[in-house]
């Protein structure tokens, strides 16, 4: 910038500064402007810290967009807030044929989708049947529908499902219900459209705006069958860490958030005006022993230690690992120790060894049950298998995975007092994926979320879920294969008493236990936290000791209240105290600038 | 600033007037440069597509982790994915798709690779342009003054500050400034939801998120272009050019701005453009840590799964701007330094 007249100069440069200085006061003041134009509306505002794959309900797979499908989508039936039990959804009754292979659903006459258009029964069949005709459709919820065999609606309020088998699983569809007058004109069922809003849907909210990475926006579905919802919105905003979305209900950017560590729950469980809760979580960690790694056909695949397919070794294994201190010392109490595969949340199904059959931390007795089975101690005090090769296990674990870092050494002390050594192996996510898959481990740390129905927990452990010859299609947790637990496996799919359903699925637990592929270590507590002073006690799921966020269902946000204190909306007191701030510093900066702009201006003259 | 570039230019027009048989030259040496740098393109996109098949991991046991899949499901998705072919097979598609413009699809959003670079691109050459050009400006400020007050105060403690800001690793700056700023500047993001649509309304709500991870960004950036201004500075400052014009009896800031500065900006020109290649390499650790909606994020997300197409995509796009960069840098530098224009 170079003006022949220093007069015009020297305005132009003032000009230039007095903007600058501006500028960085409105940015200041932004968030002012920002906050007088909010209104009334009540807006329950969620932090996210799991990236959003999809809000297309037939490619939706991460958890945080599945959770957002649960409150724009209807389904076919609910699981209650009180005990999970399935309650009326979208089907208000059901009935079963006597060889239990065709079900019939009344389907409601009240709900609407967001466009106005009335749902009825041929939006559920269209739905159902997209899953079962296009992979696509199938990527997220195909194995629900894999049983079936058609799928009709004879009238606006009436599904009819005839299945090739019986199923036990037919009030527990988690398959949302679009609408077929949407859907049907699309070419592909991945159409990027159907990942932006408008989203025709029929749940208590509506999406109405989505950027990936920052935030999704819902508006409540006045008309909604059920009633409206109390607030206004939902947003769901991302953070990348969890540092930052705790720092945001500190400053009251977001109302509720979850996935805490204990570290983080301590420093919100005293502060004014947030509440914590600590729930009985759905998640477990467990300590995989391989038991002999094989595929379908039984050929044995991988490398892992043949002393671990002696069932005496595993029990000793177990008898040497004491849950109690793991859920103490590792997860500072925010755990309980575990038993079996269903956390102890789903009270139904869940089954607690008796005392005789509970594997008692006892280090002597598993000594002395190894020194019987033949198991002796070499001259470095470890133990050697008759053929003479140590007894020394490799321990994979996921590599940033508090857990499984903080667990490795407990367990190999541990196992060091029963005359076993063990070597961790701390590696990388996709690695520990890669091996265990391959069956290449002897010891692993490995957890599940578990649904309310126990089916898919409980199929991992079937003969049938190992992979082919060609080591692939393997669904298999644990690679173990027992004819006994298989045949209890297929009775509890079958059976449509559900008091003896549950019998089944215990006893299947049971033997789970007592063959020990695996230790069920603990179950995670769920930790949440929220703004008490502009909500009100959340629906928790179920009642009184579960979450808030990642329900099966919709009930904390969709019955979510705003608090008494009112909410007040608007920026935080620092922030106020911050733009003040940084406008004085820039007024000050800029009238020193000026200052000495004039000065040397002059000085070149 | 503007007296420097100025000081720059006025040089420039004064040089620039001889010389049409260099023309050839030119278009001889355009070529040369235009050709390495196609070179190294086809290079990076095949070591792009060898070195992500070497991580270990199946992408399609991580996209199913933990749901219910039968072993149909899984075949059908690696069938979809291509990922059940011979290596060469998806190579040649995977170049063949490059000649249409094509990406490839992302592994764990089943998008077009080409729109997710795009949607994150913004965010990234937001932030990271305008920290880049803060710390220009920053740095080429204190450099030159410190350069000029050699061994003062004035320079150890700028010097100082800005090596202590630069060896802070910045994810720890980072959070460092969030916990200190905290209730002043938002924790995260881009922009609030509830902003109006109004284009002022966003813009302000952009610049209000834009402040921390700038700040972190720039703090972090500054030291090297101040410490390349300062040691080109000093280089010059015992030039017999400065003496003679210190002997017309120019004042001591004239010298400085007029003489020295224009002949020790050339390393730094250098340095801005090889900088403003990795501007598209984002930057990861700032990004985590303020949830900026940026590419470093989009990579390092990649990398677990593996997201093959995203990863040899990203890979691509950063070591094309690179590349260009480069070329362009070599271009300048024949506009700006007459010396070598004439070799």
């Amino acid at each position: 910038m170079r003006l022949g007249n220093p007069r015009v100069a020297r305005s132009v440069r003032s000009l230039v500064t007095v903007s600058l200085v501006g500028g960085l006061v409105s940015v200041a003041a932004a968030p002012a402007a920002l906050a007088q134009e909010q209104d009334e509306k009540v807006t329950l505002r969620v932090a996210l810290t799991q990236e959003i794959d999809h809000l297309n309900p037939f490619m939706a797979i991460l958890q945080s967009s599945t959770g957002i499908g649960r409150v724009a989508f209807d389904y076919l039936t609910r699981y209650s807030a009180k005990d999970q039990e399935p309650i009326e959804g979208l089907a208000t009754d059901w009935k079963t044929s006597d060889d239990n292979l065709t079900w019939t659903f009344q389907i409601r006459d009240n709900a609407k989708w967001s466009d106005g258009e009335k749902l009825t029964a041929e939006d559920i069949a269209y739905t159902y049947n997209l899953i079962m005709e296009d992979e696509t459709a199938a990527t997220a919820n195909g194995s629900f529908v894999s049983s079936f065999e058609e799928v009709t609606a004879p009238n606006d309020t009436t599904l009819v499902i005839k299945t090739r088998t019986p199923q036990a699983t037919m009030l527990a569809l988690d398959i949302p219900i679009v609408p077929e007058h949407v859907w049907s004109k699309l070419d592909k069922v991945d159409d990027p459209k159907m990942d932006q809003p408008p989203i025709v849907s029929s749940g208590p909210f509506t999406i109405t705006e989505f950027r990936p990475k920052e935030f999704v926006r819902l508006e409540a579905n006045k008309d909604y069958w059920d009633g409206a919802p109390e607030i206004d919105g939902l947003d769901f905003v991302f953070y990348d860490n969890a540092d930052g979305a705790v720092s945001a209900l500190q400053n009251g950017e977001v109302d509720l958030v979850n996935r805490l560590t204990p570290a983080q729950y301590e420093t919100l469980e005293g502060e004014d005006n947030i509440a914590v809760n600590k729930a009985q979580g759905r998640r477990f960690n467990e300590l995989l022993m391989n038991p002999g790694a094989a595929t379908k056909d039984g050929e044995p695949i991988g490398d892992g230690h043949p002393a671990l397919r002696d069932v005496r070794v595993r029990q000793a294994i177990a008898k040497a690992i004491d849950p109690q201190a793991l859920a103490e010392r590792v997860m500072s109490g925010y755990a309980e120790p575990g038993s079996s595969v269903i956390p102890p949340v789903f009270e139904d199904y869940y089954w607690e060894p008796t005392e005789d059959q509970r594997w008692k931390f006892d280090p002597a007795q598993a000594n002395r049950e190894l020194d019987a089975a033949g198991y002796e101690r070499g001259p470095d005090g470890i133990r050697q298998m008759p053929n003479g090769t140590p007894l020394e296990f490799r321990l994979l674990g996921h590599k940033g995975r508090a857990f499984d870092e903080q667990s490795a050494s407990f367990i190999v002390e541990w196992l060091k007092k029963i005359g076993i050594k063990v070597t961790q192996e701390i590696v990388q996510d996709d690695q520990v994926n890669e091996m265990s898959s391959a069956g290449e481990f002897d010891l692993m740390f490995s957890g599940w979320g578990v649904n309310p129905d126990p089916d898919y927990i409980l199929g991992l452990h079937r003969c049938s879920a190992r992979p082919n010859a060609a080591g692939h299609g393997g669904t298999t947790d644990s690679f173990f294969c027992d004819q006994e637990y298989d045949r209890l496996y297929a009775r509890q799919l079958a059976e449509q008493d559900e008091t003896k359903r549950q019998e089944i699925v215990k006893q299947m637990q049971e033997r789970l236990y007592e063959q020990a592929p695996m230790v069920v270590l603990d179950y995670d507590n769920a930790l949440e936290a929220y703004r008490s002073d502009k909500f009100a006690d959340f629906n928790v799921q179920p009642q009184p000791t579960g979450v808030i966020m990642e329900q099966n269902g919709n009930w904390g946000y969709y019955q979510a209240k705003p608090g008494d204190g009112g909410a007040e909306g608007g920026m935080p007191t620092g922030a106020w105290i911050a733009i003040g701030a940084v406008a004085i510093v820039a007024v000050a900066g800029g009238g020193i600038a000026l200052r000495k702009r004039g000065k040397s201006v002059d000085d070149r003259e | 600033m503007s007296e420097v570039l100025t000081g720059a230019e006025r040089k420039l027009d004064a040089d620039d007037g001889g010389g049409g048989a260099r023309g050839a030259g030119l278009v001889r040496f355009l070529l040369g440069k235009l050709g390495g740098a196609l070179l190294s393109l086809a290079m990076v996109v095949v070591l792009g597509f060898l070195l992500f098949r070497m991580i270990p991991g199946d992408p399609v046991v991580t996209m199913t982790k933990g749901r219910p899949v039968s072993a149909e499901q899984l075949a059908e998705l690696r069938e979809r994915l291509g990922v059940d072919k011979p290596m060469w097979q998806q190579f040649i598609d995977y170049i063949l798709g490059l000649f249409r413009g094509d990406l490839g699809t992302s592994y764990i959003f089943q998008r077009p690779v080409a729109d997710l670079i795009l949607e994150r691109l913004w965010p990234t050459l937001l932030l990271v342009g305008v920290a880049t050009a803060l710390a220009i400006m920053l740095g080429l400020w204190f450099g030159i003054r410190a350069a000029w007050r050699r061994g003062s105060g004035f320079d150890k403690l700028s010097t100082g500050t800005a090596l202590t800001l630069w060896s802070m690793p910045q994810f720890w700056m980072g959070l460092l400034l969030l916990i200190a700023f905290s209730g002043a500047f938002p924790s995260g993001g881009m922009r609030y939801p509830d902003t109006p649509p109004d284009f002022l309304s966003q813009s302000l709500d952009v610049a209000y998120h834009l402040v921390l991870p700038c700040l972190t960004l720039t703090a972090a950036l500054y030291a090297q272009y101040l410490l390349v201004m300062r040691s080109s500075l000093l280089e010059e400052m015992n030039s017999e050019y400065l003496t003679t014009a210190r002997a017309k009896g120019l004042r001591d800031d004239l010298v400085r701005r007029r003489h020295a500065v224009p002949n020790a900006l050339l390393p730094t020109v250098t340095l801005v453009f090889l900088q403003f290649g990795m501007v598209l390499n984002g930057a990861v650790a700032v990004e985590t840590v303020f949830s900026w909606p940026g590419l470093g994020l989009l990579t390092y997300e990649a990398l677990s799964g593996p997201d093959l197409p995203v990863l040899q995509s990203t890979f691509l796009v950063l070591a094309a701007a690179v590349i260009f960069m480069n070329v362009l840098a070599e271009l300048l530098y024949r506009i700006l330094d007459p010396r070598v224009r004439a070799t």
